[in-house]
């Protein structure tokens, strides 16, 4: 009996992957049925595919300006993050200093800040020093918890290079700034890869931050869907292809940082 | 590794510092303020002390949202740690099948928080929903915006279904670290199966169960947007989670002080917690690298 579960073992991944993928796929037949369809009766699949719900979101610039709004603070948000924490990295990794330690874990208590907490304040200094409604302002938010989550990572992996490589260099005469960028930044090259990955998917997942700080001009799209949820109500079929078009852009990243993936999530030691 | 004392090094971590004090500290000063201080309008306030943290630390609302926070980190890191594990150790270990259930695996953790709500919103209705649509037909009373257990296990299993996968990515890079060579040694010795992942893969799993425990337990007690678009926190206040509470508290009714004063407890609450797990954490490593 324990032996012929043993056996079977190697299937679980597989019910893990169908319990995964059931409620997308069911997201997904709706997004190319028609409401009468999905109102009409019950089938798992379309009778009769179509693609004039995602003809409706990407024709109606309010729909599709949440895309571009979301995708331009997340990559400035994620080039800030990195543009920060890449010599903090260093630092941490490297050199003992006044209060380091305190320093690493007060700059990871910031993680820990339940989001909740910060949406009000959030909203009164960016509305004071007038940047409500901008890009930046969600990006600059989105690094209390991007930046220590990139400096954990980017420590992790740096600490994996040798210390004699940045001593060779310095009796070779390189000045650091360029050996930073020239010698050092290569080598930890699939580090940067990877916490450039999770600053992505934390800034692209959060709405709550996203949402308070926005109101017409640099409205995400996540926000964009919960209003037409409550306004419109039953535009089922909509509402779905809109949250498949959500999930295309973490896909195709998830594809190319496949192979760091899993080193990324143990924060670059294993 | 020995690292050379420098305090030069403060300047390249100058630009982490200021620009986390900008996004940290005047928003947390900012709470502060509130938490001790009264207002009747028109910007006027004036010093209440330890008021609203009294208030808030007696207050019925407080403890029955703390108590359900709880219930509900204890139940999510109860179920998706060991399932997590147990699904790490059984994923092939290389080649494109570790690939492609890597990738897939990974997916959910990429959704928009609010998308995963609007997913399973969708999945379990009972008119539209595959979910809800199956266990009606099997005659199963199930009805996630009235019955309050039908609603906790919703939300319980939409969160199973969008973190396990965390948990298997953070156990899987930690069994990929076990060189071959320990498993021929196990084989050689005729080690069972439970000997091998007794002795063998839990302790190179360690470090990073105690990260995946970390975020999770950080994250799960810090959720509000899956809940609040799933259940919107009902029906009545049954799955009314803290951060639900707060945010229905501080912009909804506009009790500054009160939501402020919850605020720092909540905070507190998560950072008391983190720190013994970090520092059991760094305590580890500090003893593996001697």
């Amino acid at each position: 009996m324990i032996r012929k579960m043993i056996k079977n073992i190697r299937f679980t991944p597989i019910f893990y992957i169908i319990f995964l993928m059931l409620p997308i796929y069911w997201l997904l037949t709706m997004s190319l049925k028609t409401n009468a369809e999905i109102l009409g009766g019950f089938s798992l699949w379309p009778a009769d595919p179509t693609l004039a719900n995602f003809k409706t979101i990407l024709t109606d610039a309010s729909w599709y300006s949440g895309y571009i709004n979301s995708t331009i603070y997340v990559v400035l948000n994620t080039i800030i993050s990195l543009a920060v924490a890449l010599p903090a990295a260093y630092a941490f990794s490297r050199y003992r200093f006044l209060g380091d330690k305190h320093l690493f874990f007060w700059l990871l208590s910031n993680r820990m800040a339940p989001p909740a907490v910060f949406a009000l304040p959030f909203f009164q200094l960016y509305s004071s020093i007038g940047l409500f409604d901008t890009h930046i302002a969600v990006a600059l938010a989105h690094t209390l918890f991007n930046v220590p989550l990139a400096v954990w990572i980017l420590e992790g992996f740096m600490s994996g290079v040798p210390k004699e490589i940045d001593e060779t260099a310095e009796i070779d005469g390189y000045s650091f700034p360029t050996f930073f960028t020239r010698i050092f930044m290569p080598l930890i090259g699939s580090g940067i890869g990877v916490a450039a990955f999770f600053c992505f998917m934390f800034s692209w997942v959060e709405l709550l931050i996203a949402r308070t700080l926005t109101s017409v001009d640099a409205k995400p799209i996540a926000a964009v869907m919960t209003r037409t949820v409550s306004a419109s109500g039953m535009d089922w079929g909509v509402l779905a292809a809109a949250g498949i078009l959500t999930i295309v852009p973490g896909a195709i990243v998830i594809w190319f940082v496949r192979n760091h993936i899993a080193k990324g999530f143990a924060l670059g030691r294993v | 590794m020995q690292r050379k004392h420098n305090q030069k090094a403060w300047f390249l971590v100058l630009p982490v510092f200021l620009l986390v004090a900008f996004s940290a500290i005047i928003p947390l000063m900012t709470v502060v303020n509130y938490s001790v201080q009264d207002s009747f309008g028109n910007n006027e306030f004036y010093w209440v002390g330890a008021e609203w943290f009294v208030e808030i630390l007696n207050s019925e609302r407080f403890h029955s949202a703390l108590g359900r926070q709880l219930m509900f980190s204890g139940l999510v890191l109860a179920i998706e740690v060991p399932l997590g594990i147990f699904i790490a150790l059984s994923m092939p270990k290389k080649g494109w099948g570790a690939s492609i259930c890597l990738v897939l695996m990974a997916l959910p953790l990429l959704i928009p928080w609010n998308v995963v709500g609007t997913i399973w919103q969708i999945f379990a209705r009972e008119d539209i929903g595959l979910l809800g649509h199956t266990l009606a037909a099997l005659g199963v009373d199930y009805n996630y915006t009235q019955d309050a257990v039908a609603a906790w296990i919703t939300v319980v299993v939409m969160d199973v279904w969008h973190w396990t996968s965390l948990v298997v990515l953070l156990c899987y890079a930690g069994l990929s670290s076990i060189p071959d060579a320990f498993y021929q040694a196990a084989k050689i010795d005729g080690a069972s199966r439970w000997a091998v992942f007794r002795y063998i893969q839990l302790p190179k799993m360690k470090r990073v169960l105690m990260i995946a425990v970390l975020l999770r337990f950080m994250d799960s007690f810090m959720i509000y947007t899956e809940p609040f678009v799933l259940t919107g926190g009902g029906p009545g206040n049954a799955t009314t989670f803290l951060s639900i509470d707060l945010v229905k508290m501080a912009i909804g009714q506009f009790d500054l002080g009160p939501a402020a004063a919850f605020s720092l407890v909540y905070f507190l609450i998560v950072l008391l917690v983190s720190w013994v797990f970090y520092t059991v954490v760094t305590v580890q490593d500090a003893e593996a690298s001697k």
